[in-house]
């Protein structure tokens, strides 16, 4: 004889994005704050010492923002055209940028006026940065040059005129304090040893290069320019290791996590990827409102700062940890009661009876069991079950359907049920995994309460909600039917070649059948 | 014992006859017997076993009742037209009375001494059928003529359910349609009552079953719409009164009251059944789920036991206190075998569609169920006209490692479907759902087959399914990458074929697994399984495919498929050409897995032929025509254990496996070589009910005794000692019933015969004990008259000790000297009281 056996919920894989831990922990900052530039903004750099600070580059403007302000602490505006590339030293008290004038300036975070001025590059200087050593600049602009100055002296000592474009993007070693590296639009990165006369390895990117990082180790190179991130292996002589086409847009911004773990790309598509740096797969992915042009993570990856071009600056900042501290704690019985008879070895001449296993039905199973349908039917449409666990609600529904009783058990209800119903199948009716179950429950519904149509002003308004659902539903069918109509067509132009080979098989097979009927 | 050259191959029923014909009857030592197709069977309660199968009929078995004279004895009656008295005990038919004309139920009666009443059909007239009683001769003989029929009652139903025997058959009630009719046999009074024919929508109110009450004046009646009515007073025309109990929806099958009448039982299609307390609506007990449609009640005389008998032909035995019991269960018989037969690998025993929703596993050598796996996982409704789901495809990979079921619920507007895969697990010895899959086709699934050629390599299996949405998919395990899942691997679509969007009907791989055979309507595709290009195409219009199947091992090389046309036909798929085709009206197209040969069952005006065949030669090896006169749907070969021997070529095909068949009726039948005395007899079953008795201190004795003497006869093998056992036996009854008082004391017998006893083991000692017998003998005195008697009694009595062998015999001899000087002795004095 068999015992009752519960509905079975079906479960459904989740479709969409895992939950991963990082998933979990890119999800851990706080609604942004956002804080309006003057122009587009082309570089973030935070200061590597605590409070870290942030110095913003926009415009004509250096703004260094706190922690958690939202005006600038300080701002350096001695600049007549644009700024570019304001970044901090390593101990974080000077600030050395470039300008569309073509001069270099150092500040002191403490002072207002630069403390040095480099002058000698006639065009704009892009980028601009300090060497692991402290006392050298490195600078790249627009004359094709990449320079390295002095600050002591506050004099140039070697020029490099090898790239045949812009120089838009470089960064320094930090294990060797004579290594710094430039990305030009002339598709190629160089690596520069300030104790050589020219540069010491070449890497063609294929694309203008935006954006180059180098990993602390020094070994592995990153570069960024058109759609592509590409990472290579210095220490191979410049050898490409992988190259990942996440964006669908120009890359314009790279970035590593505080631990080294992660990359992060951003790109003028408005997304900003985080990619593992172990499998360089994309881990999770920020989406943005407009364009980005710069981006910067703060030590410990406290903060998120993300620069668009319309001047908008987005700061994220990390959610406190949440202390997992059950306040109320219940009032649990005694160890006593646990640990009572579980020390007892049973004897040789006792006999050991198992505790029956008690199966607890739940509450629509228990009514189900007992073929009260309405009641169960009820007992599904309570709020809990209702809005977490719907599918536990589409199942026993389906489970009376089964059962033959489903019309009785949605007839009969008063204004308030029915309204409950309608709100329930026209809030669910659209998910694909409910609809086929759903779709014969609205049809038994408006079939039952055909004839009190119009007598209540709620019911009649969600009938009007779940046409108005259904009537979107088919729209977007509609539409995506379409594309499938498209993509059909340009399928068929690939699939054309392999088709035609089908067919003369198949021809070739029918027609020695027929030869052999004959024979 | 050598076959004869030329015996021909008897078909064989095996299992899956139906239970329906008759109540079953519990004997007085607990044995349950049963009519079962053209038997009756005889099952143990305590263990669930067939004992004895008992045939003889020439049709289907319809009643069977316990004799009321002799509780050892059975009646039974068939539609054959005779009733048969059995003494089940022994298996044996005492006598068979000819009645002469169909008999549909039959009664029998302790107050009727020397006749039965059985349902017959009315001469001339067709439906209409009376209760007439039959009186049964005395005569000697076997075979008696039993002519003597009086008609008791006019216009009764044929079922066994619509007529019941009041208290001590006073009277018998009969119901048919809305009237009930009472026979009083003592005042000759028959009184009519009929209730109003009402339809509802849950049924009219026909009656279905009637039940006496077994002390009162009391009859209970089920009705189609679910109520019982139990009436009284019913001697009176006029003032009969009836009260109503209503629980059951639909139509109550059966009512049985307890023995001493406190209780009512009742069953039907819900399979719950209600324990009513004396006969109030309020007070009712249940005993739900009880799997299938309750077709009959019945009570064990001393009421400590009641069996249900279901529509699935399972039996349940049920305690008293409404306590699920027991049950037997056989071939379980469904509505619809979707299935097909299937062999389990692993278990070797055959795999088909049982209680709704499960896949029994049918023990082909013991004929029972070894288990049953629920694969729908549902609670099943037992109401009529429900659409519920239920299992329509099952494939076993090679090894068994591998179970995949398709189950389907039909609605017109949203079918559901699932594709279900299991593994079998090692250590819990049972197989676990691995993956489901919801809607795997749109439309309905028509075939499914794996594909494994090497066991050690998984990733070589392939699941292959067509359905009617006219494409054919391929699914194949992969590895979970996720750590964190409980099972390593799960099952994906891998490839989805068609061909001219016609509907994929069959499916079938190469011996080798490296060619799939599709069938798409009329055209038979072939498939490279690793590519999955097309190679071939085979057709033959304008017939449809309806089966296809691969030759194996030497005939690798051809593909075979039979139309609906009414054609077989032989593909080379080496030249891609036809090779030889025949008419033939193919229903089952069937290959042996260990031979080369296939089967073929067709079916030709009313009757099921069967022909096996080679693919490399259009000439069949075997015809057999006739093979039943029921369509046969579904067939498989089952491997056997160990080759068996046969002597004739022309059944060489039947070496390695055994083909079994399933007719639409339900009832597996199978071929067989053996002569009928050699399959009727087996020796097991005799011992299964040695075995099946209580096990007894003294049952241990007799055994050990019994054991010890069967030893000795085949060690000794002389004859002569077991002649003289049969001849010696009336004395040891002579002795045992000659009077007490004639016979000397206890005491002067007991120390012989317990002596005659210990020398059967050593021969020395006992010859001494003798002595000190003989001695003690001295003593005692007796009446010389009776002495006389006495002496040659026990010279009688020492001679059934000889069958405990030789020793005892020779040993017999000191004691007839010892009994000799008993017999000199005086026992004058005794003359003197």
């Amino acid at each position: 004889m068999a015992t009752y056996k519960p509905v079975v919920v079906q479960a459904f894989p989740k479709l969409g994005e895992k939950i991963t831990q990082d998933t979990l922990y890119w999800r851990g900052y706080k609604t942004p704050v956002q804080i309006k530039e003057f122009g587009a903004v082309n570089k973030i750099d935070f200061s590597p010492v605590s409070p870290y600070n942030y110095a913003v580059t926009a415009s004509s403007r250096i703004h260094i923002y706190g922690r958690y302000s939202q005006e600038p602490i300080k701002t350096f505006s001695r600049f007549k055209d644009a700024a570019y590339c304001a970044t901090y030293r390593d101990d974080g008290n000077l600030l050395v940028a470039g300008s569309e004038e073509g001069s270099i300036r150092l500040f002191d975070l403490s002072g207002r006026a630069p403390l040095r001025q480099f002058d000698g590059p006639t065009k704009a200087v892009h980028v601009v940065g300090f060497l692991s050593d402290k006392y050298r600049i490195f600078s790249g602009g627009d004359d094709y040059s990449s320079s390295l100055w002095d600050i002591p002296s506050g004099t140039e000592i070697i020029s490099y005129n090898e790239h045949t474009d812009y120089v838009r993007c470089g960064c320094a070693s930090k294990v060797n304090a004579d290594v710094f590296i430039t990305g030009s639009y002339d598709h190629t990165v160089k690596l520069f040893d300030a104790r050589m006369k020219s540069s010491v390895m070449t890497i063609e990117h294929g694309q203008p290069v935006e954006s180059v990082l180098l990993f602390p180790s020094g070994g592995l190179l990153v570069s960024a320019g058109g759609r592509y991130v590409k990472v290579w292996d210095v220490l191979k002589g410049g050898q490409l290791l992988v190259s990942l086409k996440n964006h669908h847009k120009t890359v314009t911004c790279l970035c590593l996590n505080s631990s080294g773990q992660r990359l992060l790309s951003g790109s003028l598509d408005r997304h900003v990827k985080v990619y593992s740096t172990t499998s360089y797969k994309v881990v999770h992915s920020f989406n943005y409102a407009t364009s980005i042009l710069s981006l910067a993570l703060s030590p410990e990856d406290e903060t998120i700062v993300v620069g668009m071009t319309n001047g908008v600056l987005n700061v994220k900042h990390r959610k406190p940890e949440e202390r997992k501290e059950n306040s109320q704690k219940k009032r649990q019985p005694a160890y006593r009661t646990y640990v009572k008879g579980r020390t007892y070895m049973p004897k040789q001449e006792d006999f050991c009876v198992s505790k029956p296993v008690k199966h607890v039905l739940r509450k629509y199973d228990k009514l189900l069991k007992s073929f009260q349908s309405s009641k169960a039917l009820d007992a599904v449409l309570e709020p809990p079950i209702r809005l977490y666990t719907p599918e536990v609600t589409v199942a026993v529904m389906q489970e009376l359907h089964r059962r033959g009783t489903l019309r009785s058990a949605l007839a009969g209800r008063d204004e308030k049920q029915i309204n409950l119903l309608l709100t329930f199948v026209a809030r669910r009716v659209i998910e694909p995994r409910f609809t086929p179950v759903l779709v014969t429950v609205a049809d038994m519904i408006t079939d039952i309460y055909q004839p009190v149509v119009g007598q209540s002003a709620i019911v009649d308004r969600q009938f009007l909600r779940l046409q108005e659902a259904i009537g979107k539903e088919i729209d977007y069918q509609e539409e995506l039917l379409e594309v499938l109509g498209m993509m059909d067509t340009l399928f068929a132009t690939f699939t054309k070649k392999t088709a035609t080979y089908l067919e003369e098989k198949k021809s070739n097979g029918l027609t020695e059948t027929v030869e052999t009927n004959t024979n | 014992m050598v076959a004869p050259a030329a015996a021909a191959l008897r078909v064989v029923r095996c299992g899956g006859s139906s239970l329906h014909g008759a109540r079953a009857v519990f004997s007085a030592d607990s044995y349950l017997l049963c009519a079962s197709g053209d038997f009756v069977k005889m099952y143990s309660v305590a263990t669930e076993e067939t004992l004895r199968v008992m045939g003889g009929h020439a049709g289907p078995v319809t009643g069977v009742q316990l004799n009321p004279h002799n509780h050892m004895q059975l009646y039974s009656s068939s539609l054959d037209g005779t009733i048969k008295l059995w003494d089940f005990m022994d298996g044996i038919p005492i006598k068979t009375f000819t009645v002469g004309s169909k008999l549909l139920a039959l009664y029998a009666l302790a107050s009727f001494e020397d006749s039965v009443f059985v349902v017959i059909p009315k001469s001339g007239e067709r439906d209409t059928f009376q209760l007439v009683s039959v009186k049964l001769t005395k005569a000697a003989g076997q075979d008696v003529e039993a002519k003597e029929l009086s008609v008791v009652l006019d216009g009764v139903d044929a079922s066994p359910k619509y007529i019941a025997f009041g208290r001590e058959g006073e009277y018998v009630a009969s119901v048919k349609e809305v009237n009930l009719q009472v026979y009083f046999f003592k005042q000759k009074q028959l009184n009519r009552f009929s209730v109003s024919a009402v339809k509802t929508k849950s049924g009219n109110n026909q009656f279905t079953c009637i039940a006496c009450h077994p002390t009162e004046d009391c009859i209970a009646t089920g009705h189609a719409d679910g109520k019982i009515r139990v009436w009284r007073n019913f001697c009176h025309k006029k003032e009969y009164t009836y009260s109503t109990l209503h629980w059951h929806h639909d139509t109550v099958m059966d009512l049985a009251f307890s023995v001493e009448g406190t209780s009512l039982l009742s069953g039907g299609v819900e399979s719950v059944l209600v324990l009513w307390h004396n006969e109030s609506d309020c007070q009712k007990d249940f005993l739900p789920r009880l799997g299938s449609p309750i077709e009959y009640i019945s009570m064990a005389s001393d009421g400590t036991l009641c069996c249900t008998l279901h529509t699935d032909n399972r039996i349940t035995i049920i305690n008293s206190n409404l306590r699920f019991a027991k049950s037997i269960q056989g071939l379980i018989k469904s509505a619809d075998v979707k299935t097909g037969l299937v062999v389990d690998p692993r278990t070797k025993a055959l795999v088909l569609n049982g209680e709704p929703g499960h896949l029994q596993f049918y023990c082909l050598q013991s004929d029972q169920q070894l288990f049953s796996l629920d694969i729908v996982q549902r609670q099943y409704i037992h109401q009529a006209g429900l659409n519920q789901a239920d299992l329509v495809k099952v494939a076993f990979s090679a090894q068994g490692k591998w179970l995949a079921t398709v189950e389907e619920r039909e609605e017109v507007t949203d079918p559901e479907l699932q594709l279900k895969l299991w593994f079998y697990d090692e250590e819990t010895q049972s197989f676990k759902l691995n993956t489901r899959i919801n809607m795997p086709h749109e439309d309905h699934i028509t075939d499914m087959c794996f594909r494994d050629m090497d066991e050690l390599e998984d990733d070589s299996l392939i699941l292959v399914t067509t359905g009617r949405d006219c494409v054919f998919k391929v699914w194949v395990m992969v590895e979970d990458t996720d750590p964190e899942a409980q099972q390593s691997v799960s099952w994906s679509c891998d490839f989805v074929g068609s061909y001219h969007n016609y509907q994929a009907t069959n499916c079938c791989f190469s011996e080798d697994g490296s060619l799939l055979a599709v069938s798409f309507e009329e055209t038979l595709t072939v498939w490279d399984s690793v590519t999955w290009d097309l190679k071939c195409t085979f057709c033959h219009p304008p017939g449809k495919i309806r089966n296809i199947c691969f030759g194996r091992l030497t005939c690798s090389k051809y593909l075979i498929g039979a139309t609906d046309d009414g054609f077989l036909c032989c593909w080379n798929l080496l030249s891609c050409a036809l090779e030889w085709s025949a008419h033939l009206n193919v229903l089952v197209l069937q290959p042996d897995p260990l031979s080369e040969h296939i089967a073929a069952v067709s079916w030709l005006s009313k009757e099921s032929s069967l022909f096996v065949f080679k693919p490399n030669e259009p000439r069949p090896i075997y015809i057999q025509r006739n093979l039943c006169r029921e369509k046969i749907q579904l067939a498989a070969f089952v491997p056997r254990d160990e080759p068996e021997t046969i002597g004739t070529e022309k059944y060489l095909w039947l070496r390695r496996s055994q083909l079994f068949f399933l007719t639409d009726t339900q009832e597996l039948m199978t071929l067989s070589t053996k002569s009928l005395q050699e399959r009727l007899t087996p020796s097991s079953k005799q011992l299964a009910v040695e075995e099946s008795l209580p096990v007894t201190p003294f049952s241990l004795l007799l055994g050990k005794h019994r054991r010890q003497q069967s030893q000795e006869d085949t060690d000794l093998g002389k004859l002569f000692v077991r002649s003289k056992c049969e001849q010696d036996s009336p004395a040891v009854k002579e002795l045992l019933h000659t009077p007490a008082h004639v016979l000397p004391s206890a005491s002067f017998l007991c120390p012989i015969f317990i002596n005659s006893l210990l020398i059967s083991k050593e021969n020395k000692r006992a010859e001494e004990v003798a002595d000190e017998v003989e001695m003690e003998s001295e003593k005692t005195e007796d009446d010389s008259d009776e002495e006389r008697d006495v002496t040659e009694m026990e010279q009688e009595d020492t001679s059934p000790l000889e069958l405990l062998g030789e020793t005892t015999c020779k040993l017999s001899k000191s004691q007839e000297k010892e009994l000799r000087k008993i017999r000199k002795m005086d026992y004058s004095w005794i003359s003197a009281f």
